[in-house]
């Protein structure tokens, strides 16, 4: 092994190390998970202490993509051009049932599933999750950010 | 009023055009005929004793699948009408046939009817006779179709992007 694969390695685990502090989160809120993402994120469980604690309101800003509520055909495009907004390295985090497969709305209004529009990293089910399962979820984007696993 | 005396009036006033009325745990209703439907709102609104100021609500009932109503005009447009002079309220119903879906407007009556009646039509497609702008409201222009009739299989999907499912 020489000296330039060993910084080169050490150099990726000390970029997934910091990246994983520093989880910049645009939030898509559009339903009523958004209330249980606002309590997760404020003191009481307080995410951050995972440096996610900072959402940016513009997807060129944000590193991690919250997908949190039903998302209806209607708006449907409007995540796409969201999503393609971000810069890479990026993530998304699909929070509550509904974003995950649709949920119980199983009509004609609602995309079942996000990951039929976009990539989904982490998928957090519940209605809406409680926030032990959204840290839960933050914890495995983060091993997953650290080893560097995103898509260029 | 109470509610009794309010379908009385309306019976006096508007005669045959009162095709039924009915009561149920004090919701008082009539069904008047669509010729006399403007007239019998405005009736409603202006009349000193009913003075009916506010559109609650204006919805539509499709009767397609209804136990007992299938043979019947397909559809009721119904107006519930609020009044904060009097404090009391009654409710008006109108049928229409599904390959004669219209119903006079009631924008200048209740400029609140203006989106009520949109929603009507996107979501029913009963069409609303001299209303200024009458587009969907809630679903996408490319949407085909009105997804709360009977008829509209319960979870046939348009999507915009992204795959048919």
């Amino acid at each position: 092994m020489g000296v330039g694969s060993f910084f080169t390695s050490r150099l990726d685990e000390a970029i997934g190390w910091a990246r994983k502090y520093s989880i910049f989160q645009y939030p898509f809120v559009t339903a009523c998970c958004g209330m249980e993402y606002m309590a997760t994120a404020c003191s009481h469980y307080d995410v951050d202490r995972f440096g996610a604690g900072l959402p940016r309101f513009s997807p060129r800003q944000a590193d991690v993509l919250f997908v949190v509520g039903t998302i209806s055909h209607k708006i449907a495009p409007v995540l796409k051009r969201i999503y393609e907004q971000m810069t890479e390295p990026k993530w998304v985090v699909a929070f509550g049932v509904c974003t995950c497969t649709g949920g119980f709305y199983d009509n004609y209004a609602t995309v079942q599933g996000i990951d039929t529009i976009i990539p989904v990293d982490v998928y957090i089910p519940g209605c809406p999750p409680r926030p032990e399962s959204v840290i839960d979820g933050l914890m495995k984007l983060q091993e997953k950010i650290a080893v560097g696993t995103q898509r260029y | 009023m109470d509610g009794a005396a309010i379908l009385e009036r309306l019976r006096a006033r508007l005669g045959s055009s009162v095709i039924e009325t009915h009561a149920q745990h004090d919701d008082h209703t009539a069904v008047i005929d669509r010729a006399a439907l403007p007239a019998s709102l405005s009736l409603c609104r202006d009349d000193a004793d009913l003075g009916f100021d506010i559109l609650m609500d204006l919805t539509a009932v499709d009767y397609q699948k209804f136990p007992g109503r299938e043979d019947g005009p397909r559809f009721e447009v119904v107006y519930h009408l609020y009044s904060l002079r009097w404090n009391h309220r009654v409710r008006i119903k109108v049928r229409v046939d599904e390959d004669d879906a219209v119903v006079p407007t009631a924008v200048p009556l209740w400029p609140i009817a203006d989106w009520f009646e949109r929603e009507v039509w996107d979501m029913f497609g009963v069409r609303f006779e001299g209303h200024p702008d009458l587009r969907r409201l809630l679903m996408y222009e490319e949407f085909v179709g009105h997804p709360l009739r009977k008829d509209y299989p319960i979870n046939r999907r348009q999507p915009l992007i992204g795959p048919r499912i």
